[in-house]
């Protein structure tokens, strides 16, 4: 990954011979110190584990490929996955087009920008666990919002229901999340050359051609940005899940994340577990692979062009 | 989360400049060009607010509601007789503690998170060129693309061989290594727009390393800095796997863990248990009315370059 685009400077020899060996390596030492520990030892260890049996609490065995073979055996696994994919593309096709929509209008003038923007991030500071306890007390058919106000298309079993069930969960990483992506758009719009614009104003354009022919295009590397995060996003989806319906009804919402907590940490069974995060952990990466990919390599060129 | 394409784009215009394409000059109209009010985008955007705003106002009445009315009045309607006592059974179960822990953990972790990651953005940025400091930047890269939930499992075995479960340093030492990709990457993208003539100046003038690091690049990119701290400090808060998993007495909960266990016990008493949901937002509330500005200019910055 060529991160560092900016060439090295060729600096002249009594500069390099204060700063070589030097200190500026050490200054990163820290950092990588605590990431190996605690990130990389564990990457590692995690497809490790996944060729042992163990309960958490005793003794850690080798196992060979059992677990492997119980997993990829196991019918519930392609559910998850299918589950976790789902998620995904859902939450991506709800949350995209309304994120692009507000970031465009939040772009422009407004009057009440600042209590917009106020209200509009309240969402995204409130933790998964206190987002996902109020819907359930709000969604309760009994008692919640629907049964109170009598609005009988309100009054449904939304946690009882698979698909219901599902669409909650959508839903809530919806409301949580838009405000942020909207946020990226808004950056996004605002970076658009004016000049392009203005020359499809002469050409007469109207509104919607000007959207569709120059902002959608223009904005083709902030999708980019926000798609990622939201897709590697979305497997990172447990907090809320596991509050919310933890995983049921009938594990319509089991997402792979879940299954390994629940195979892990409830049914005691880590070898199995593992063999789950490490199938997320190539999903995770195989992702961000094909985000880059379709990002391709000048993110930028687009966006002077006719600056 | 993984940003890997935007540490390649253009080295960034400064932020917070003025927004193109933002204020519309009023030309004169020479053909029917120039649209009037965005309709479509105003709806959605007040459909939206009222889809944010409804769930939250209606936690906010509930919370004052006493539990008899609760089944008794309109969802939507305030109280009619406002009460405190949710909030008193809230405060006085332990919440206090919760609080307390969420604060050790959270600025424990922030504080030496934004350190070393500012001290590792920077050696990147000013060392670019030597092999090590091009690794140790491809592997925190590779660190965003990674569901980090993933390594939980070795972590909790990393941390019970540390002698660590069940205490706040356990916590504390995976949050601290979870923060690190993002915040250098975004760190590195605002080092990388300082100026190198300074950075030249500051070393004609004999300054070392670490002077140039404390007295140049951390003034320069103190907004960065804010911004990184105030979303690591969110993202600590709300953390709910890693307590979950790594601690165990009800003396060490942190609060998105206390309002799940409470939740539980006090399932009936939903105004209760909003009061608690309430109690636990309030912080982050105040935190992003001071820091509102920088949060949101820094991320745009952060993300959308």
């Amino acid at each position: 990954m060529s991160a560092l685009a900016t060439p090295v400077r060729r600096t002249p020899p009594a500069a390099t011979r204060r700063t070589r060996g030097g200190v500026l390596p050490w200054l990163a030492v820290p950092a990588l110190a605590l990431f190996v520990a605690f990130g990389v030892i564990p990457l590692v260890g995690v497809l490790f584990l996944s060729f042992t049996s163990w309960d958490g609490l005793g003794e850690i065995q080798m196992s060979g490929l059992t677990s492997w073979r119980a997993v990829l055996g196991d019918p519930g696994l392609m559910h998850a996955l299918w589950v976790t994919l789902l998620v995904m593309v859902v939450s991506w096709a709800v949350q995209t087009p309304a994120s692009i929509l507000l970031g465009v209008f939040l772009a422009g003038r407004q009057r009440y920008r600042a209590v917009l923007a106020v209200l509009y991030f309240i969402p995204l500071l409130l933790s998964q666990a206190a987002i996902a306890i109020a819907y359930k007390a709000l969604l309760d058919p009994n008692f919640g919002l629907g049964a109170g106000l009598g609005v009988d298309l309100l009054i449904q079993d939304w946690l009882g229901e698979p698909v219901l069930a599902f669409s909650v969960v959508i839903f809530v990483v919806s409301w949580q999340f838009i405000p942020f992506h909207s946020l990226i758009y808004q950056g996004g719009v605002r970076q658009i050359p004016r000049s392009l614009y203005e020359a499809a104003e002469i050409d007469g354009a109207g509104r919607v051609r000007k959207f569709f022919s120059i902002t959608l295009p223009q904005l083709k590397y902030t999708i980019i940005t926000s798609s990622t995060l939201m897709v590697v996003g979305s497997l990172t989806f447990f907090d809320l899940i596991f509050v919310l319906t933890a995983g049921g009804p009938a594990d319509a919402t089991r997402v792979l994340a879940l299954d390994m907590y629940k195979r892990g940490f409830q049914a005691s069974l880590m070898g199995p577990a593992s063999v789950i995060a490490v199938i997320l952990v190539l999903v995770g990466l195989a992702l961000a692979l094909l985000l880059r990919r379709l990002g391709g390599r000048d993110a930028n060129a687009s966006q002077l062009e006719g600056a | 989360m993984s940003l890997t394409h935007t540490t390649k784009l253009r080295r960034a215009e400064t932020l917070e400049s003025e927004p193109h394409g933002h204020r519309r000059r009023r030309r004169r109209r020479r053909r029917p060009g120039s649209d009037g009010p965005n309709w479509l985008g105003g709806a959605v955007s007040w459909l939206w607010l009222a889809i944010v705003i409804v769930p939250i106002y209606w936690i906010f009445i509930t919370s004052f509601k006493a539990q008899s009315s609760y089944y008794a009045t309109n969802p939507l309607a305030p109280p009619t007789e406002p009460t405190l006592d949710n909030y008193r059974l809230v405060v006085e179960s332990d919440f206090p503690l919760y609080f307390l822990n969420s604060l050790i953990v959270t600025v424990g972790a922030v504080v030496p998170a934004v350190a070393v990651s500012f001290m590792a953005a920077y050696a990147i940025v000013r060392g670019g060129g030597r092999r090590f400091l091009r690794g140790v930047n491809s592997l925190f890269l590779m660190g965003l693309a990674i569901p980090l939930q993933a390594t939980i499992i070795p972590v909790f075995l990393i941390i019970i061989r540390l002698r660590l479960y069940d205490s706040l340093l356990g916590l504390v030492l995976p949050s601290i290594a979870f923060a690190i990709p993002l915040s250098v990457l975004i760190l590195a993208n605002f080092i990388r727009d300082v100026p190198k003539e300074l950075f030249e100046s500051m070393r004609l003038d004999g300054a070392g390393e670490i002077a140039t690091l404390w007295r140049l690049a951390l003034p320069l990119t103190m907004p960065a800095v804010v911004t990184v701290t105030i979303y690591n400090a969110l993202t600590i808060w709300n953390g709910f796997l890693l307590p979950l998993v790594l601690t165990q007495s009800p003396d060490k909960r942190t609060l998105p863990l206390a309002l799940w266990s409470f939740q539980g016990q006090y399932s009936v008493n939903v105004p209760a248990v909003l009061a608690s949901v309430v109690l636990t937002t309030i912080p982050i509330l105040a935190m992003y009315v001071i820091g509102r500005r920088q949060l949101l200019s820094g991320l745009t910055a952060g993300f959308s370059k």
